[in-house]
């Protein structure tokens, strides 16, 4: 559906990325293949998800509200996961 | 008894569900994740298989179905509920029960034939399990490694309400014996009321010698025994 009128005039993006405490076999096992293809320096690496919303509207601060409850109850699961929040 | 089976978009142990508790004598029907009533429901199943596609996270969108509203209402007026696999999954991202399932430590779905130690029998879920008797179910999943944080599981511990737990053939907790990596090798657990609960490993599909096993029969004949000596919530 196009929306017609509706003006996509913010966008949110949302990174989020496993807590620390939990294990990451994703990340580590980018880690290693980084490490065996001879990357210098290559620490920690840490898989996550990346989203972004397409936003009608201009005010920031009710869109922030709102796609930050969105983030804590659906997006992503704070029992495992952070997440970081931008409005543009 | 009567026994309710979630069916969601991509379940797939819905019929294997509904045949096992058949199977063992008692009438078992599917609800569609739509509905907004379990109708007449003794114990709810929350089946096992990818509700969703898996999208965002297992179990993530199923938790928000109208069914699961039903569900957790059935839930907070005691009906006893399990989750098999991906039902486990929706019953940690519902808030049913704490903690979370994460990918596999290999990285590997996993598909064989595990040994469960029984950890307490005082549950609905377990009160049929012979002391000592390993029960060998299969799995069958990519994301079943059991997270929570250190204070929860201290709490679960505290609390009695792990129920079953990966060991090896001598009933041995070891790391080997852990498919997934899940904390204190965890393959089931229950809420802090009891009555419900959540687990990896599939009994449904370990109720019949044909299927290599009938030591999952233990688990739904321990709800079946919990149903006739406890008061049943009705939920219409």
């Amino acid at each position: 559906m196009t929306g017609g009128n509706r003006r996509l005039d913010m966008k949110a993006k949302i990174i989020i990325t496993p807590k620390k405490a939990v294990l990451d076999p994703q990340g580590k096992t980018v880690q290693d293949a980084l490490q065996h293809m001879g990357y210098q320096g290559v620490g920690a690496v840490h898989v996550g998800k990346y989203l972004e919303i397409e936003l009608s509207g201009s005010d920031k601060d009710a869109a922030r509200k709102q796609i930050d409850e969105a983030c804590h109850k659906f997006l992503s699961n704070p029992v495992i996961e952070d997440y970081k929040l931008e409005i543009e | 008894m009567n026994f309710a089976v979630l069916q969601f978009p991509a379940s797939n142990c819905d019929q294997d569900a509904v045949h096992a508790v058949r199977l063992l004598g008692h009438s078992a029907r599917f609800v569609w994740h739509k509905e907004n009533s379990l109708g007449d429901t003794d114990a709810v199943l929350v089946p096992g298989g990818f509700s969703y596609g898996d999208y965002l996270r297992c179990g993530a969108i199923a938790r928000f179905s109208p069914v699961m509203q039903a569900v957790k209402q059935f839930a907070d007026n005691g009906g006893l509920v399990l989750g098999i696999c991906n039902g486990f999954q929706v019953l940690c991202e519902a808030g049913l029960l704490p903690g979370a399932l994460i990918r596999n430590r290999s990285l590997q779905f996993r598909c064989e034939n595990v040994f469960l130690k029984t950890a307490t029998i005082d549950s609905p879920f377990t009160n049929q399990i012979p002391a000592g008797q390993l029960l060998r179910v299969p799995i069958a999943h990519g994301e079943g490694c059991y997270f929570a944080d250190t204070d929860t599981i201290a709490k679960l511990k505290v609390n009695q309400q792990i129920l079953w737990q990966y060991a090896n053939a001598q009933g041995e907790l070891t790391d080997g014996a852990n498919p997934n990596g899940a904390v204190e090798n965890i393959a089931g657990i229950c809420n802090e009321r009891r009555n419900v609960a959540g687990l990896m490993p599939h009994p449904e599909r370990a109720c019949e010698p044909l299927l290599g096993s009938t030591d999952g029969r233990l688990i739904f004949e321990s709800i079946f025994h919990a149903l006739k000596s406890g008061p049943a919530a009705k939920v219409a």
